[in-house]
């Protein structure tokens, strides 16, 4: 197989770490010195080789540990995995979609066999090789969205679309950045946004459902969001606060480049053929402070960002006690130099 | 967003007549695989190479949505229209190589009903035939009432009661027969959702009937898609792209946009998607809003207009393209 994959944990003793490939290729947010919110939209096609945007579903070294953590979090509250009765369908219009991707994409991993509805699928990272009939329940151990979702990395929002409005019917959420599906199930696009500051007064989310709804089969787009987690926690969900949020007290300037992590999402957005739902899978990529700072563009960047965060953002990310000490250590790395253009490092 | 859908490459399998207005194509993928798969109620955007003029007209799938081999489209003649049935009708062979677009489905079935009842006027069948294909699979509990002006004329009625006996309803208006709605409406099951695609007159009694029975509005989906209004000519200046265009009798301003090469998205081409309203920046005239998109109050309000199917008099329309 192409990718070593790691042997880590993301709770407990957090054993999770980057190589150098994966710190290279890490989706770095901010293609400017500051930050706004912006719909920041662009079609998901494949973009720079060895990229996170190179594959439809991006497979790295964190695939098998991750797969192992969502195992353990659903065991513990199965209700991160829900799906409404009218979507299933849509479950396995996303079976299909992830399947076929990933069989064309990495095919040392992953091969899809099909005799007309009769599907083998295997999956030699997580040594998984299973015959089923496409459209039949019955030949599944889970629902079809749960048991393709059990085997791909991010969660999955799988929304329905009626009424000029998309609707969170189903998904599979265990790496959320403190969002609920247990508590948005069955919420429309503007219910489940009510919580985010500034966003609505800048007619945002009206722009955002309109492109959204609009999205079509064989187009799908992508963008990037973030917010900081202190330890590399997937886990951050609502349910769970008080095991995770006192972790965030205690940072200093000794511990924060190990302890404090970057957390960014690509959200991609796909229209889904049978059902004419939508997915977004959104996935969760984590680095380290110490990481990042070994890219100096991004060191420099992300100090000036920091900083210059509006007061209501960096509250609502959650990072705002820690701001101070945050801004204190990045600026060690800014020597006040220009960064260029784009997300990527600077070519050496 | 760039204009249009992704496109396809397909090859016309199959051309059948299948009454005295409508013929039935098939398209198969170019140099063979499959077609992606759809849902019942989408459409297609056929292109249609006439000369120097490109058409563009949405037709919706009716074959089965599982069916990745071939796409289906039924094709009803229009001899008073602008000219893209006649020329599918005249022009287009077996063996032929076009352009779709990806299918696009702005007429989807609700999945939550408990049952489904469609209600579908003359060439307004096409949708529904593939939800039904689709429904049948599902095992879904749906029910069609099909209004057509002669037996002769039915298009697909006979195949239909073949293929979903009990299911089927067929109303010729030469005998007299008409759909008795408020009786269908008040006898059926809660939960249910109903779906009307024909003419405009026929969509515009469900919805009001269904309305005045206290229906919710969500439970009633319809689709129409308008052919654009021929009209006077009129001159439109695009300020982003700095150009001067004319915008002739029988041609849309969406496509006059086209050939002056300026990007103007689309997906549907007939009023009901939205994708194509445009800012108007400035103007002296009236604006002729054909489309069912934008509010009264923004038909009145004079700052935007649908190109697809919407049309201008006056001395000076300045659009945001």
């Amino acid at each position: 197989m192409t990718i070593q994959f790691n042997d880590e944990t993301f709770h407990g003793d957090f054993t999770f770490k980057n190589s150098e490939w994966a710190i290279k290729r890490f989706p770095f947010p901010f293609h400017e010195d500051s930050y706004m919110y912006s719909v920041n939209m662009e079609p998901h096609k494949s973009y720079r080789p060895g990229s996170v945007f190179e594959r439809t579903f991006d497979v790295d070294e964190h695939y098998v540990s991750e797969m192992r953590d969502r195992a353990r979090v659903l065991a513990n509250d199965p209700l991160r995995c829900q799906s409404l009765p009218h979507m299933t369908l849509a479950g396995w219009d996303l079976v299909e979609l992830i399947m076929e991707a990933k069989a064309a994409e990495y095919p040392d991993l992953f091969e899809l066999h099909k005799e007309g509805n009769r599907w083998r699928w295997v999956n030699k990272p997580l040594g998984i090789d299973d015959t089923f009939t496409f459209l039949d329940e019955s030949t599944l151990p889970y629902g079809p969205m749960e048991y393709i979702t059990r085997q791909t990395q991010g969660d999955f929002a799988v929304l329905d679309q009626r009424d000029d409005n998309l609707w969170m019917d189903a998904g599979m959420v265990t790496t959320q950045a403190d969002w609920s599906l247990d508590f948005d199930i069955g919420m429309n696009f503007f219910e489940w946004h009510a919580p985010v500051p500034k966003a609505h007064e800048m007619g945002i989310f009206v722009r955002a459902l309109k492109f959204l709804l609009n999205i079509q089969q064989g187009q799908p787009a992508r963008r990037l969001n973030w917010t900081m987690t202190v330890n590399p926690l997937l886990d951050t969900s609502p349910e769970n606060y008080h095991k995770w949020g006192v972790m965030k007290q205690g940072l200093t300037m000794e511990n924060i480049g190990e302890k404090q992590h970057l957390r960014v999402e690509l959200q991609t957005f796909f229209r889904l053929p049978r059902s004419n739902a939508l997915v977004f899978p959104i996935r969760c990529y984590l680095i380290s402070f110490n990481d990042l700072v070994t890219v100096p563009k991004w060191a420099r960047r992300l100090h000036r960002v920091i900083r210059d965060l509006p007061e209501e953002l960096a509250a609502y990310k959650g990072f705002i006690d820690n701001r101070p000490l945050m801004v204190e250590w990045l600026s060690q790395f800014d020597d006040g130099s220009p960064t260029s253009d784009g997300i990527w490092p600077d070519d050496n | 967003m760039s204009a249009g859908t992704a496109k396809l490459n397909v090859t016309v399998a199959e051309v059948k007549p299948v009454n005295d207005l409508v013929t039935r194509f098939k398209f198969v993928r170019t140099g063979g695989g499959d077609l992606p798969t759809f849902s019942g109620g989408a459409h297609t955007v056929v292109e249609m190479q006439d000369g120097d003029i490109t058409r563009l007209n949405a037709y919706s799938l009716m074959s089965n949505p599982a069916d990745r081999g071939a796409y289906t489209i039924s094709v009803r003649r229009d001899d008073q229209g602008r000219g893209g049935s006649r020329f599918m009708h005249g022009r287009v062979k077996e063996g032929m190589e076009m352009v779709i677009s990806n299918p696009v489905n702005l007429f989807s079935l609700d999945l939550r009903a408990k049952k489904h009842l469609m209600l579908a006027g003359g060439i307004g069948i096409t949708p529904f035939m593939a939800q039904m294909h689709q429904l049948a699979m599902m095992g879904g509990h749906f029910e069609l009432h099909y209004a057509v002006r002669t037996a002769s004329l039915g298009t697909y009625a006979k195949e239909l009661s073949e293929r979903y006996p009990g299911k089927v309803h067929i109303y010729h208006d030469d005998q007299n027969e008409a759909i008795d709605l408020k009786t269908l409406l008040a006898n059926q099951p809660l939960g249910t959702h109903v779906y009307v695609c024909g003419p405009k007159g026929m969509i515009n009694w469900v919805h009001s009937t269904a309305g005045e029975m206290g229906w919710p509005r969500e439970a009633v989906h319809s689709e129409e898609f308008l052919a654009p209004a021929s009209g006077k000519p009129f001159e439109v200046k695009c300020a982003v792209s700095n150009k001067i265009v004319q915008v002739g009798e029988h041609q849309s301003l969406l496509e006059a946009l086209e050939a002056a090469g300026i990007d103007a998205p689309y997906l549907c081409r007939g009023g009901a998607c939205g994708q194509c309203e445009t800012n108007v920046i400035g103007y002296d005239g009236k604006f002729l809003h054909y489309d069912h998109w934008l509010t009264d109050e923004q038909k009145a309000g004079g700052k935007h207009i649908m190109p697809c199917v919407s049309r201008f008099e006056g001395k000076t329309l300045v659009l945001d393209r």
